[in-house]
């Protein structure tokens, strides 16, 4: 095995991936208006799809956008906006702890990156090349073969956390206009 | 290591992601800024599930598992907002630090 060390294209791509998904990670975190980091969150999932679709993820990387960008994100701006006095324009949060929680943080960061770096990770023969099909009919097979038992309990769970979402985020009506 | 990009790029990548979702998680006050470093911490750990089902040769095994993380973060948004508006209603604010009441 030759190493060759031209970049390729999908090269540049990661690294615009990864600095994408990081730069707007740290204004998710750092930024002081909650509106801005909401927004940059979505940058930092579309970066996250980008970096499926260079792991020959595809399907994973259409359902990232679907839920994340297209539910969950969604629902996050609902809860800034229900929960904040718009009106107001303090839309503003603070910090707490800072110092003890960046130090924490620093720590875990470094321990991480320590492992990752130092580990001599098994590498499969093969996978440095891109899968040329589509990922979705495997993935289609394996949740009505090997994986149908946690496909039917996520189907489960899904109705529960539904059902509960709606039961506890509706207003409590008085009792007097029911029953 | 090298510029090219291998699997450990990956989990660099994952883990600084994972350090500010972690950092959001603690020292943020609004509650929904927490969800927010939660989704982080959730996305990161899919990185490194796919980058190993693609470089550790689990082939789909790593996806499998990553959808699963998927359909589970959206079940603890819908929950973890409604538990949000709850305490908005209940206390008039989300800052995670003045909710400190269990029952009034």
């Amino acid at each position: 095995m030759t190493p060759d060390t031209t970049l390729q294209l999908t090269d540049y791509l990661f690294y615009f991936f990864a600095l994408l998904a990081i730069l707007s990670g740290g204004v998710v975190v750092f930024s002081r208006n909650i509106v801005h980091s909401a927004f940059s969150l979505m940058f930092t999932l579309f970066a996250v799809a980008g970096l499926y679709v260079l792991l020959n993820a595809d399907f994973l990387a259409v359902t990232q956008i679907l839920v994340y960008v297209g539910g969950i994100l969604v629902l996050i701006l609902f809860g800034v906006m229900l929960t904040n006095k718009i009106v107001d324009v303090q839309i503003k949060t603070g910090s707490i702890h800072i110092l003890p929680a960046s130090i924490i943080t620093a720590i875990i960061a470094g321990a991480l990156c320590g492992v990752f770096t130092l580990t001599d990770w098994f590498i499969a023969p093969g996978a440095n090349v891109a899968a040329a099909k589509s990922t979705a009919p495997h993935i289609g097979e394996a949740l009505i073969t090997n994986y149908v038992l946690p496909f039917e309990v996520a189907s489960v769970v899904l109705l529960v956390a539904m059902i509960g979402a709606a039961m506890i985020a509706r207003r409590e009506q008085k009792p007097a206009a029911h029953s | 290591m090298t510029l090219q990009v291998s699997l450990t790029h990956y989990l660099i990548a994952s883990a600084i992601l994972f350090s500010f979702g972690l950092f959001a998680v603690m020292a943020r006050r609004n509650a929904i800024m927490v969800l927010m470093g939660i989704e982080l911490i959730l996305n990161s750990a899919n990185i490194n599930f796919i980058a190993f089902a693609r470089y550790g040769g689990l082939h789909l095994d790593g996806q499998m598992v990553a959808i699963f993380v998927i359909i589970l973060a959206a079940c603890e948004a819908a929950v973890a907002l409604a538990i949000v508006l709850n305490i908005y209603q209940q206390f008039n604010t989300v800052n995670v630090d003045e909710v400190d009441t269990l029952k009034d």
